[in-house]
Formats: C-alpha cells, structure tokens, sequence
C-alpha cells in the first residue's frame, strides 16, 4: 500500500431531514478523500451543509437528520495504530448509529473537536474527567494510567500547570484554554483522523493564530488526516493541503489549495474569494472620495473618557471587583472621515462606542461634539433631556441584526419611530419618508408593512441602517455591523455605508474584532487592548507598520488569504509587561 | 439566502405578533379544548341568573339529599305516539322505620315536564335587571327536579354548582389580578431599577418562597372577624389569596424586565429619542405581556385551589356565600359521600376548571414567544 | 470552598429564621381582641359572667397589655428556652402537645418527598427520551390530572372508593391498638403500613409537575453540544444519558426541595385533617379555629422552620452536585 490510499473515502453521501414539508437533503451527493498527514478544509458559508457532512462520518447527526445513501470507507490500516498491509475497510455509512461498532471508531480511528469549546464541555464534570473518560472508553486502562495520561496530553496542548488544571471546570479555563481542553480529548487515543468543525470560529484572532499552529504541530507529530470545517478564507489560506467548496448540500469545488485560490472554477467559489481579496485592501470608492474631499473639522474630541463597572461579589462583607472597560481613551472624529476601533473580545471597544452614544453612564472624561451650527457641548456631562438633539445628530448601529429590531413592529414603524418621537414627520409625510428611506438602502417600498422576521439577515442590517439615517445624523457609531453576516454580504454592506457617506455627508466610528473590515472602510484606526489604546494612526500605516507590540501581534494572527504567503509571516505572542 | 427582490410577500410576512401567537397557539388541540370550557364557565359565572333552574338557597323538607334524576327528550303517549318533550320521572320517597334512614324510588307515573327557556321564578340579573327566562326550568312553576341531586336542606346541586361558579371563577381571576398588580410593582421595581432595590425585593421573594403557604393563609383567614358581611370576607379572601400568590409572577416580571432592559432593540428605542414612558410601553411591555397572560393563566388555577381548599376547611368563605370550596365542606364526611356521592359535584366542577385553565395556559406559554425559533 | 459555602448559607439563615419568627408572632397577634376576650366569649357563652378587673388581672399575667415588640421578646426568648406559652384551649403547656404531631408531621413530608422523587426521576427521564411515544402522552395525561386535582379532593375521593368498594375506614396513621402505645416496632411497621395512602394522595400533585420539570429539562440538556462531544468520543447511548445530560437535568431537580417541601409541608395540613392524622394539621386547624393562638403560633413557626430547613438542604446539596454554584 502506498500513500495513496486514503484514510477516508466518503462516496455519494446524502443525509437527509425529515421536516414537516417532507425531507430536506442538507448533503447532496458528496464525495471526497481524506489523505493521512493531509489537511482538508470543507469551506462554506452557514447554512451549506458542511457540518452535517462532517457529523454523517460519526453518524451523529441530530435526529431527525438520517444518512440516506452513499458510503463512508474507513480504511482503518491507514490510521496511525493499525497501520498494516492488509486492507481493513469498513462502510460507516452502513453501521446503526447506536451500534458497539460504531462506537468504536468514534474517539479512537476517528476524534471530533466542535465550534463552542464552552457548551461542548459538560459544565459539571472536570476536565480530567471528561479526557480520561476517552481514554478509558477505548483502552484497558487504569484510573492513574490514565489521569497520567491526561495530564501528558494537557502538557501535549500546551496548558500550563497541567498537574493542577486537571482537576479544574471548564468555565475556570479561558476560552483558548477550553478548546485547547477539546483538542486534548481529541488526541486521547492518538485517532487517525480529527475533524475539527470551526473550531476557531468563537476565538479571537490572536486565539484562533495560536490553536491552528497547534493543530498543525499535532498533525506533523502524528500523521493525522484533519478534516477542517470553516467558512473563512485565510483559514483556508494558512492550513489546507486541499480545499472543497460547499454549497446547499452540493460539493461545488474540489482541488488542491493552490488552483482553488488562484485559478477557482466555479461561481460561487469565485464569489468567494473575491468578496475577501475585495476586503484585503482600501476601498477604492473610499480613496476616491477622500482625495475629492479631505477630512474636514473635529466632529468629536472624546478625551480621557473612562468608564468603570463594579461586578457584586455577591456577598455583603466584600467589595465588588472593579472593571476599567475603557480607560482614559482620547480620540477624534473629523467630518467625512471614517475612524475604525479594532480590538478583541473584552477590550472595551463595544463599551466605548456606547459610552459615546450615553446609552451608559460614563466615569470620568469628556465627549465634546460640534454641531452644526458650530456649538461644542460636553455629552459627558449633559442631562438626559438635552442629550435628545445630539442623539439626532449621532445614530448607531448594532452588531446583531435578530436582536436590534424590535420583532413586534413593522418595518415602516422601526423606521419611523424615529422620526415620529422626534416630531420631525407624521402621516403621510411619514410613510412617504420611510418609503424613500428604503429606497436609500437598496430595499423596496413594500417592505414597509412587513415584519422583521420577514427578512434575511443582510436585510434585516438595512432596515437597521434605515434607522440610523432617519433622522439625517452626521455621525454614526457602527458597532460590528458587519460581524453577524456571511462574508459576500459584508463588502455590500460596507459598500451601502460608503455610498450612503457620500450622499449624506456621514462621519463613522467602526468598531470591529475584523482587520480586513477596518482595513477597507477606515481612513483611520485605533487599536484597543484592555480598554485603552494602544497605537492610533492612519489605517494603512498602522496596518503595514504597526509600532506597538500588541499591535503587531494582531497583526500577525491575522489569516491571510493567500495560500503562496503561508509560513512567510512571522508570529509574534503579545504578553504584557507587569 | 434570499435576494432582495425575492421577498414578495407571503401572510407570514405581514402577521402582527398577536396573529403569529394565535397561529402557535391554534395548533395546540388541548389548549384550544381548555379556551373553550374556560370560556364557557366565565359565561357562566357572568349570567348564571338565566341558567340555573332555581335560587339556590331554596330549600325543599321533602327532597332532602334528593338523588339525582336523568333528562329524557322523547317522551311517549300512552296512545303508542310519542313527542318531544323534555321531561325527569319523578320518585317517591319512603322512610324506613327503624333506621330513619330515607330512599328515593323511581316512580315512572309521576313525570316532570322541563322546558327550556321557560318560565322560572322571577330573579334579578347582577341584582339590578329583573329577569325570568331560564336556561332550563320546569313547565309548571313550582315543579322541582334535581338534574344532579340536591343537598342535605334539599336545594339544587345544580344551581348550587352554577352559583359556585360565580364565586369561585371570579375569585381566581380578581384575585391573580390583585397579584398581578403588585407583581408588576415589584418586579418592574426590582428589574428597571435594580441595586439594592432589586437586591431587597428578591430577599422578600425568597422569603415569600420559602414559607409553607397553608399554615400562613389558615393563620391570616382566622385573624379575620367571623361577623363580617360576606361581601367584605370576599374581598379580605381574596387579598389574603393574592398576597400568598404573587411571588411567581413578580419573579418572570423582573427576570422579563431585566432581560428586556439590555436588549439592543430597547437600547436603539431609547437612542431614537423615546421616552422612559414610551420605551417601556411601547417597546417593552408588548413582549412581556405575552408571558404574563400566560403566567396569569396558570396562576388562575391556583387561586381556584386555594380558594376551595381554605374554604373547605371552613377558614376561607363562608356560608350563605356559596363557592364551589363551601359546597365541598358538606362532602366532608365520609358517610354524607358515601350516602350522597353527587355532593361531590362542586369537585368535579373544580377539576374540570382546573384542568381547562391548565390547558390554557400550557399553551399560551409555549405561544408566548413567537420568535424565539428565529436567529438559529 | 464548599465549607465556605455552606457557613455562608447557615449566616444567612439566622435573619432569615427571625424572620419567619416575626411572621408567625404577627399571626398569632392578628386576630382582633386576644384570648381573654376569646375566654371571656365561651365563658359568658355558658352563663358565667366574668369581671372585667379579673380580665385584666389576667392580661397582665399574660403580659397581653403590654406592646407588640416587648411580647414578642417574651414570647421568642421563651420559644429559644422551648417554650412555646401556654394553650388555652387545653390547659397545658403548648411544648407538651406539639411535638409528637410535629415529628409526625415531618415523617409524612419526607416520606413523600422520597416517594415523589422515586417516581418522577425514572419517569421523567422515559417520558424525555422517548419523547411523543405513546408512554410519554399516557404519562403526560395522567400527570395534567394530577395537577388538575386539589389533594384534600383526591383524598375525599380515595377514602369513598375505600368505604363504598372495600368497606375500609382508611384515615388514621395508627391501627386502634397502636394509637395510645408507646413507640415500639410493632408500631412503627404499623405506621408505615398507614402511611402510603397520605403520601400518594400528597405526592400527586408535586410528582406529576417534577415529572414535568425533568421532563422539560432533560430534553433540554438532550440536544446540547456536550451530549454531541460525548457521543462523538464512543460513549454509549445509555452511559452518556445517565452521565452527562441526566446529571445535569438533575440541578433543578435538587431545587425542587426548596419549594415542593414547604408545598408539601403546606399540604398535609389539609390532608391530615380530610384522613384525620394525628400530625400537625388537624391540631393547627383547631387551635386556629379556636383561637388559641399560642398552640397555632408554635405550629406555624415550626412548620415555617421545616420550610427553611428543606430551603437550606436544597442550596447545599445543589452546592455539592454544581462547582458553579459553590465557585460563586
């Protein structure tokens, strides 16, 4: 036998859900190899059947999903321990899902590590338990052997203290620490192969960096075959041997990493590359319009602005804990520009874009605003009632397109709303604006009956932009506006905020955890890093020169999608001085 | 997944958060069953006046524990013909002279003529609109039948019963009501302003939980004065109920109110430049009040519970006040049961509103949230 | 960490038991006139005329004329020594008539609780995991009855099935030979064969809604992502179930003793006094019927403690199956 002969060779494979309107096929027909010490990357965007596909190899698809033909070939002597030259072939596809057989294979030919390391750890168990208990499943181990395996495989995955943290619960590890945890269960019994379904998807970016490295160490170790699931292209770009590309249930695409990236067949992959590498540089549109129209005057000079929370110990006798969620952060916004704020999850920035909207009370510092007639007054400071005109004058919009609109009123209420508690319009007058509005936003005027639950999620963000723009503000506080959506409709959404820019003499603060979001729409960026800044600049420079070193290790974690730049990067770790 | 354009309309699109309720709610074929029979005994308890064949505290020396007498329709001539003619066969009743002890027979000669919507004694509707029309009443005034029996003093069971309905509905709902207003105080307390305040009104729930509501309902009922006018005792039952019943409201309440409050929908309302007031009426309330009809709805049966059970007892309401839990207190014993099993008709009434309620509000909660299925 | 928690939980209890003290003195106090007038009241009823000096001599006795915080410190400082007061209606101290009836009391509470749990966690777990079977309807139903029933009517219905069908007198907890004997076996074995009609009759109602609760809760767990990680490492169906998601399901199911107890507690109240058991109930109902409010006071401020003491269980034992809780 040579190398050739795959670990996995799934054929035709369709699973199918029983719904109330008869059968849905989320995986139509899909056939692909798994080679051992190869990676492959299953790339689709949410809804494309590329977690079902993974899932049919164990056979454990959530009822009332049911694999309905097709075959799923383990060669079990090309996995690692049995590695012989006698074929070994078994159908997974024709195994009862309940069966010893099944079982068998599952955590020791063939390991799984999930997208939410959090709620794939039983909260109640600890994290010894819950590897040692994969161990034992599969070999006849004892209780010590294998808490001293566990502990071997904790050091393996890189968690520190593993000795002690073996006896730790999940929700007291961090998130990186939890996946890596998950990785650990993984390798329990040295499996041939892993799937690993968007396991970086919950991580942030230096996170992510650090448990794809993992990963590929482990695969070089041990010879692994790897399926990776994800829908992110510079994911794809840093780890695959080979890529197939998935859509409705099909496999649209299949090759080596290469010819996809740079010579894609199929429209969809196309589209796919091309909303990203459209990501990977300043818009055009966007630099056009500056050289037309330089920035202009200080919108808004946000100075020393601070703002703490106190968590409740619980207890009466001790203090609560203080958090410094923004720390004396100072920033400008000019006329016609767009400043970014990038950061990780916990560094402030969805904080500080709220501080400055009021919808918290701040700490400490000032937010001066010039309107237009040229007053400056301190938001900081204002009473409510007087926030009322500048809240016109700035408008935000929210991350999650579900939640932001209030699923009990109609569009053209949503809308409106504004506009009608402001006494600005009503009526006719009003309809006719929300109509108009709609238009801007590239929806059509009979949209204004329905209800939010009537529309995707990239239309739901219009209807939200809608909003934001009722009332004829300058300035807009974009928080994660783009996060909630799948990739090719971001640079839309991007698109519609430039052109809306143009038109309405907008000013924006984009918040995101996303370089490449940032990279295209700022003119300007700051980075945040535990509620402070800690470099601001011109969003090329800082980009291609970054000066901190925090900076530069978030740059560095950033995937890029281009296979030919992998391993030219060198990655750096930020750790803080104490 | 779907363009822009695709979006030509379909009912879904359109359906107001009352309309996508209802949709939920209709499939639920129990729930729509218990609407029904709720329906129905609040109809009932509304306008027993025109339903129940006689006063209920008419009284007859010689229908004492009366058994109960089956409705026929068909009745046939001696001549072979037959008619309709709604009718009961009338019995006789016999003394055994050493025991003392009573026994109907049936007596297929003696007939009484039932009409429905005749003529019965004259009453008055809610107390102000005379009224003499009845659901069912006898063709000759001052004929009696017993559908289900009759008490010991010989009144009807049935318009007892009906009676009861009245009393024992009204109380669950007015005193969920009553409930339901400081709960909302509360929890809307608790929830909008949080701190301390918050921090205090949940010790007091906590406290409210963990007493054994019995002892302290008996405790509270026997402090009141047995002198009292029924109307008043009706009212301080109620009180006492919806003082010892508010806790799990106020708890959905706050924890509605507290979820709600960070919301990015009520955060965008306030940034729109709405009012407290607007913001929590328009915004806010809308999507709780759902789930506190649905609380409503099944905290409704355990006011009805409690009710009958304290009264039961001989704690709660009293005679001449006649709820369904003063009706059982006859049923006490287990030789009055055994002699007279229909006295346990106000239980079965008491079941059945229950069970109906419970249907009820089983489904308007599941039907309370009709977007939680979305974002998935 | 957990000895820390379970210190915290006992330091909160104290204020708590306070309290409830003050709620049960309340009660007692409520009732418009006190038991002189009540004394007076029945003694006039029978033809004596009572001087008004003798009334307040007495009430002076009693402390009675004094305010409201000086005769609770009278009455909760004897409560701390054991005594209760004195029963007016017996003529004997109150401490001398409660606690057999109490003792009574708690054996029927626990004794449903047990019976309770034994049935609805295998039962709850069935009707989760083979969800919309025919079984899983046939349970759903009976426990919507149940609910549906107050007990004191369940009990009314019981005791005629067991007269009119079987000519037996089911009230009680003792046979008539046991009722005055001292403690014995004999009469223990005699107990518990008195004592499972009380505790189904008043273990319905709580058994069918923690079926519904386990029920509800495991199917919840049933679909979470650990159960898949579970599965995906080889562990069996039946393994996984009882390790992972029934472990989980079964944190609300520890709360439950802090609110079905005191439900339960509540509830034999009423039952006792339909079947007539020599436990609390009947005699609380009695003296509260009578005015004889220090027996009442002493029986509500017990039962009230019962509830405390169950609330307190639940918390720790939640505390041992649950390291977030105890990390809190």
């Amino acid at each position: 036998m040579t190398a050739e002969t795959p670990v996995i060779e799934v054929k035709n494979l369709v699973t199918e859900f029983a719904t109330r309107r008869g059968p849905f096929r989320a995986v139509d027909n899909v056939s692909f190899k798994l080679m051992p010490g190869k990676t492959l990357c299953l790339v689709g965007e949410s809804g494309s059947g590329k977690s079902v596909t993974a899932r049919s190899i164990l056979q454990i698809v959530d009822p009332p999903g049911r694999i309905m033909s097709g075959q799923i070939l383990l060669n079990r002597h090309m996995t690692r321990r049995g590695r012989s030259e006698t074929a070994d072939t078994l159908d997974l596809a024709a195994l009862n899902p309940r069966s010893s057989a099944i079982r068998a294979i599952r955590g020791r030919d063939i390991a799984m590590i999930f997208q939410e390391p959090m709620s794939s750890l039983s909260p109640v168990h600890t994290i010894g338990n819950q590897i040692g208990e994969a161990i034992r499943l599969h070999e006849n181990v004892s209780k010590a052997e294998a808490r001293a395996r566990t502990i071997e495989l904790l050091r393996k995955v890189e968690i520190p203290n593993a000795d002690k943290t073996i006896d730790r619960y999940p929700f007291e590890y961090s998130g990186g620490m939890r996946q890596r945890a998950m990785i650990a269960m993984a390798l329990a019994c040295n499996p041939g192969v892993l799937i690993a379904d968007e396991p970086t998807t919950a991580l942030d970016v230096t996170t992510q960096a650090e448990i794809l490295s993992l990963i590929k160490k482990l695969q070089d170790d041990e010879g692994m075959a790897v399926l990776f699931i994800t829908h992110d292209m510079g994911v794809v770009a840093e780890i695959a041997d080979e890529v197939a590309v998935m859509r409705f249930g099909k496999l649209v695409e299949h090759g080596d990493t290469i010819s996809i990236f740079e010579n894609p067949q199929h429209d969809y992959t196309k589209m796919l590359l091309g909303s990203v590498k459209q990501l990977d540089r300043p818009a055009p549109r966007r630099l056009a319009r500056r050289a037309e129209h330089p920035p202009g005057n200080t919108l808004l000079d946000v100075e020393g602005l601070k703002k703490t929370f106190f968590i409740d110990s619980g207890s009466f006798f001790r203090k609560g804990d203080e958090l410094h969620a923004v720390n004396n952060v100072t920033l400008t916004l000019r006329s016609g520009e767009n400043l970014g704020i990038v950061g990780e999850s916990g560094s402030g920035k969805s904080t500080l874009g709220r501080c400055i909207m009021r919808v918290y009370d701040i700490s400490g510092g000032a937010i001066r605003y010039t309107d237009r007639d040229g007053m400056t007054s301190d938001l900081a400071t204002l009473p409510d009632r007087s926030l009322m005109a500048a809240r016109r004058d700035l408008r935000m919009v929210f991350q999650d397109p579900f939640a932001s609109l209030n699923p009990r009123m109609t569009v053209a209420q949503l809308i409106g709303e504004p506009l009608l508690v402001n006494g600005v319009l009503s009526g006719k007058a009003l309809n006719d604006r929300v109509a108009e509005l709609l238009g801007l936003v590239g929806l059509p005027a009979t949209a204004m009956e329905r209800y939010p639950h009537a529309f995707s999620g990239g239309q739901r963000q219009r209807i939200g932009i809608a909003r934001a723009i009722a009332l004829e503000p300058r300035i807009i506080i974009a928080d994660e506006a783009t996060s909630a959506l799948d990739v090719s409709l971001r640079s839309q959404v991007l698109d519609l905020l430039l052109e809306l820019q143009e038109r309405l003499d907008l000013s924006f603060i984009f918040i995101s955890h996303d370089i490449a979001v940032i990279r295209y729409f700022c003119d300007r960026v700051a980075v945040m890093y535990k509620g402070r800044i800690v470099e601001e600049g011109p969003t090329e420079e800082v980009c291609s020169r970054p000066v901190h070193p925090y900076t530069q290790s978030l740059l560095s974690a950033v995937p890029h999608p281009d296979p030919r730049m992998r391993g030219t990067r060198v990655r750096t770790r930020y750790r803080e001085q104490a | 997944m779907s363009s822009i354009a695709s979006t030509t309309g379909n009912a879904a699109d359109q359906a107001s958060q009352w309309t996508l309720m209802w949709w939920a709610f209709r499939r639920h074929r129990l729930a729509v069953l218990g609407l029904m029979i709720v329906g129905l005994l609040y109809f009932i308890a509304a306008f027993v006046e025109l339903l129940a064949p006689y006063d209920p505290d008419l009284s007859n020396a010689r229908a004492v524990n009366h058994p109960p007498q089956a409705l026929h329709f068909i009745k046939k001539e001696k001549d072979g013909g037959w008619s309709f003619q709604p009718y009961v066969i009338g019995m006789t009743q016999k003394r055994d002279p050493i025991t003392l002890a009573t026994t109907f027979t049936p007596d297929p000669t003696k007939t009484v003529d039932v009409q429905f919507f005749g003529k019965g004694e004259p009453t008055k509707l809610w107390g102000i609109f005379p009224v003499e029309r009845r659901l069912i009443a006898p063709k000759v005034l001052g004929e009696r039948f017993y559908l289900i029996g009759a008490d010991r003093l010989g009144r009807d069971m049935l318009s007892r019963v009906l009676y009861g309905t009245r009393i024992s509905m009204s109380i669950g709902l007015l005193g969920v009501l009553m409930s339901l207003v400081l709960d909302i105080f509360l929890g809307g307390l608790s929830g909008s302003y949080g701190g301390w305040i918050d921090a205090t009104v949940q010790r007091i729930v906590e406290f409210k939980l963990a007493m054994p509501t019995i002892p302290i309902w008996l405790g509270l009922s026997a402090a009141l004065p047995q002198d009292w006018p029924p109307t008043w005792r009706y009212f301080a039952i109620t009180i006492i109920l919806s003082l010892i019943g508010w806790t799990e409201l106020a708890r959905v309440v706050r924890g509605r109110f507290l979820a709600l409050r960070t919301e990015d929908f009520v955060i965008a309302a306030r940034l729109d430049g709405c009012s407290q007031m607007r913001v929590i009426f328009r915004h806010m309330l809308p999507s709780m009040v759902s789930h506190i009809i649905a609380s409503v709805s099944l905290a409704i049966p355990m006011m009805i519970i409690a009710e009958t059970s304290l009264s039961f007892l001989g704690l709660g309401l009293l005679p001449p006040t006649i709820s369904w839990g003063v009706l059982l207190k006859e049923a006490q014993n287990v030789r009055t049961i055994a002699e007279a099993p229909w006295l346990f008709s106000p239980g079965v009434a008491v079941c059945l509103a229950v069970l109906a309620l419970n249907f009820l509000g089983d489904g308007l909660r599941d039907a309370a949230d009709p977007y939680a299925q979305e974002g998935r | 960490m957990l000895l820390a928690y379970v210190l915290k939980r006992l330091f909160w209890s104290i204020p708590f038991m306070f309290a409830v003290s003050l709620v049960a003195f309340a009660l007692i106090q409520a009732p418009p006139g006190d038991f002189v007038t009540s004394l007076a009241a029945t003694l006039a009823q029978s033809g004596d005329v009572v001087e008004q000096a003798r009334l307040d001599a007495l009430r002076e006795r009693y402390g009675l004329d004094q305010p409201f915080l000086v005769q609770y410190w009278r009455w909760i400082t004897g409560v701390l020594h054991g005594d209760f007061g004195q029963s007016f209606e017996w003529n004997q101290p109150v401490s001398d008539l409660i606690w057999e009836r109490m003792g009574l009391s708690v054996v029927l509470a626990i004794a449903t609780l047990l019976f309770t749990w034994a049935i609805a966690f295998p039962v709850g777990i069935y009707s989760a995991v083979k969800k919309y079977s025919i079984g899983d309807y046939i349970i759903s139903a009976i426990g919507f009855i149940g609910l549906s029933i107050p007990n004191f009517l369940l009990g009314l219905v019981l005791m005629y099935i067991a007269v009119v069908h079987f000519g037996s007198d089911t009230s009680g907890l003792f046979s008539e030979q046991y009722q005055q004997a001292p403690w014995s076996w004999d009469k223990f074995i005699d107990l518990l064969k008195h004592l499972w009609i009380p505790v189904i009759i008043l273990g319905t109602s709580s058994t069918a809604s923690l079926i519904r609760i386990m029920r509800a809760n495991l199917l919840d767990e049933l679909h979470k992502p650990y159960v898949t990680t579970a599965r995906a490492k080889g562990l069996s169906e039946w393994h996984l179930l009882v390790k992972y998601p029934v472990r989980l399901a079964l944190n609300p199911f520890v709360s439950t003793i802090g609110w079905a107890f005191p439900q339960l507690v509540s509830g034999s109240v009423i039952i006792s006094y339909v079947l007539s058991l020599p436990t609390a109930g009947p005699l609380l109902l009695q003296a509260l019927l009578a005015q004889d409010m220090y027996l009442a006071g002493a029986f509500i401020l017990l039962l009230c403690c019962l509830s405390v003491f169950g609330m307190i269980v639940s918390d720790i034992l939640l505390a041992i199956i649950d390291p977030r809780i105890r990390y809190r």
